[in-house]
């Protein structure tokens, strides 16, 4: 293992590939401080770059805007009060008091190195728990791998957001839109209604650019902020002898709690960064300051989203289950390659995966060198126009959908799925479950097709071996967790914590 | 009382949208025929049939939801301001901008439709620029045009306008 990690910093060493690093890191962080682009709408809108490079590039590339996403959300978060990302809603807490008291500077420097702190713990986890993984899920079979998508499905409805109905909602309209095509077994038409251009199917970056670009620009158009907020203004981020002896230990918790989150279904970075953000709390000598300007508040739960989207990695290379966004969407850019991640890439891949994962300790530290010094230049970027922003955000998704196949019907799906995303923002249905619906639909239908074609039909073929009955457990705890949660009696959860912070 | 009765629960749009796509995929999926060499004992038709009929019970849920009270909540945002009232009227222009694009890439080129799409975004979003816009908006297509055809190797239609080079 060290020795292909090694293998892996050779590729990552390349000076193309560092110089890939480093356009992403930067990419991703412009593009997290930019107001209303995320990761995962960043990663889409460059998959179609995908056609002109090669894999291990474009992936290296991808992750590095994965991690600077992460810290330029922050840095919106902190500076303008509005998170430019749900992972970064905490950041905003205590990030933006401390901006407003003049110590903008101190909250970016606690952002920043506790990205790279957690980053790089997130990373070491991943190296070591990785090909673990990978080894153990190499025997597993279809109806595992059909009852780990199922459990993707049901935990992207049910954990995130406040309406299960409207999550649901949002996975049938993404599986739905995965259907259309020829069936991969038998290749019949399906959904088709005789197009030709609907039988290949709709391109994955076609509905991940639609959803994210399009359907946002619409909708931010219909609300338009027509007076931008105000940025505070900062300098060159630093922090005092004291500030760091607040902030060492919460980074080096945060990856405690994010790693494992980051990796399971539906984790993400948004409920890890929050239970950091209370351990912070409960553990500070300084419980007074929190809200108003504590560090600890947003050196720990920043430690945790670099750590989490390390975990998202963990289970998108070695089962092939994305549990955010951004990982959908680099499933998404697999596709492209006719990579299939799961188990047998660290075999077939292994140059690609360890080049990945080398790279990953390459751009956290340029990401790191560069952010530091050029912090006062990403606050500038939160003054571009509005008009402009949009506009562009439009115009890149329409290049990227035409150059898919350069084919004008491509930019009519795009609108027509564009739309749908502004009515789903709307009325509040999600976008992650629809995404996840689209890109794991297809594979999921396979693998239990597959499965009852070796149990010639019977549905036990589905639930045969040990590991798929567990997940199907695990599924039937989420599903009636809610049932069970009203017969349970009530116990004074709120009594609990209150006892153990005053010690 | 009807039409406030009707656009406070507008979200009942979303489960007639919900029917309609159950009914499609249903009526899609029925008239597959499963006469020929089928694989295994699950054909095409299976999915199909499950994720029309959920559809049609999700919209139905839905439905008793919105009619019990309960309100999707709409995304908020950094630039979003959804205390003021849905500006319709932007959306539309800035759709008309897309589809010009698409409607105009084969005939005058990329970098022509391009820009026109970049322009007619910004107009509809509020920029009245009318020096810098239509700069930018020129200067953005045709660096993106020279670097897919040339750097990534992904050819845009050049149109006459890249004749002329």
């Amino acid at each position: 293992m060290l020795q292909q990690l090694i293998d892996g910093f050779g590729t990552a060493l390349t000076p193309t590939h560092i110089a890939m690093a480093a356009i992403g890191v930067l990419l991703g962080t412009a593009i997290g401080v930019l107001p209303g682009i995320g990761p995962a709408m960043a990663v889409a809108l460059l998959l179609p770059v995908t056609y002109g490079l090669e894999p291990t590039g474009a992936f290296i590339m991808f992750a590095g805007i994965y991690y600077g996403g992460m810290f330029g959300g922050s840095t919106t978060s902190i500076l303008l009060n509005t998170p430019g990302e749900s992972a970064a809603v905490v950041a905003a807490i205590d990030g933006n008091p401390m901006a407003r008291q003049g110590r903008g500077a101190q909250a970016l420097a606690a952002a920043a190195i506790g990205h790279f702190v957690g980053g790089i713990l997130g990373t070491i986890a991943l190296v070591v728990l990785a090909p673990v993984i990978a080894k153990h899920a190499v025997d597993i079979g279809a109806p595992d791998l059909f009852a780990i998508m199922v459990l993707a499905f049901i935990a992207v409805t049910s954990v995130l957001g406040g309406s299960r109905i409207r999550g649901v909602a949002s996975l049938l309209i993404g599986l739905t839109i995965g259907l259309v095509g020829l069936d991969e077994m038998t290749g019949q038409q399906r959904l088709t209604f005789g197009s030709l251009h609907l039988a290949d199917g709709v391109d994955v970056v076609i509905v991940a650019v639609a959803l994210f670009a399009v359907g946002e620009s619409l909708w931010v158009a219909a609300h338009l902020r027509r007076t931008a907020l105000q940025a505070i203004p900062v300098g060159r981020p630093w922090l005092s002898r004291a500030d760091l002896k607040r902030t060492w230990k919460p980074w080096l918790r945060g990856p405690l709690i994010g790693f494992p989150f980051g990796a399971v279904p539906a984790g993400g970075a948004e409920i890890p960064t929050f239970l950091s953000y209370v351990t912070e709390k409960r553990l500070s000598k300084h419980k007074d300051e929190f809200g108003k300007g504590a560090i600890e508040g947003v050196a720990g739960p920043e430690a945790t989203a670099s750590a989490s989207a390390a975990g998202t990695l963990v289970s998108m290379l070695t089962l092939g289950l994305p549990t955010t966004a951004v990982a959908a969407v680099m499933l998404a850019a697999f596709q492209q390659y006719g990579i299939q991640p799961g188990p047998l890439l660290f075999e077939r891949e292994s140059s690609l995966v360890w080049g990945l994962i080398a790279s990953l300790f390459v751009g956290l530290t340029l990401l790191l060198v560069l952010n530091l010094p050029l912090a006062p230049l990403w606050a500038k970027l939160l003054r571009i126009p509005r008009p402009y922003l949009y506009a562009g955000i439009l115009f890149f998704a329409s290049v990227g959908a035409y150059a898919v196949n350069a084919d004008i019907f491509d930019l009519l799906v795009m609108f027509v799925i564009g739309l749908i995303g502004f009515a789903m923002r709307r009325y509040g249905l999600p976008v992650l479950p629809a995404i996840i619906g689209v890109i794991l639909g297809p594979a999921a239908e396979q693998q239990m097709r597959r499965a009852l074609q070796l149990s010639d039909g019977s549905l036990s073929g589905l639930v045969n071996t040990p590991f798929a009955i567990v997940v199907y457990v695990i599924i039937l705890g989420i599903v009636f967790f809610p049932v069970l949660k009203r017969f349970l009696p009530s116990r004074p959860a709120e009594a609990e914590p209150k006892d153990k912070v005053d010690v | 009382m009807t039409t406030t009765w009707l656009k406070e629960r507008s979200e009942l749009g979303v489960s007639v949208g919900l029917v309609v796509l159950g009914v499609l995929v249903l009526t899609d999926a029925l008239s597959i025929p499963t006469d020929f060499a089928q694989r295994g004992p699950v054909g095409p038709k299976a999915v199909p049939i499950l994720v029309g009929s959920l559809l049609l019970i999700v919209a139905v849920l839905l439905a008793r939801d919105v009619l019990r009270g309960g309100k999707g909540e709409a995304e908020g945002g950094e630039d979003i301001d959804l205390a003021a009232p849905a500006d319709l009227r932007t959306v539309l222009v800035l759709c008309g901008a897309f589809l010009a694009n698409a409607a105009l890439i084969g005939l005058v080129g990329f970098p022509i439709s391009g820009a026109i799409l970049f322009w007619g975004a910004a107009y509809a979003l509020g920029s009245r620029n009318l020096g810098r816009d239509p700069l930018i908006a020129a200067g953005l297509s045709v660096t993106t045009f020279l670097i897919f055809d040339n750097l990534l190797g992904v050819p845009l239609p050049g149109g006459p306008l890249m004749e002329v080079f």
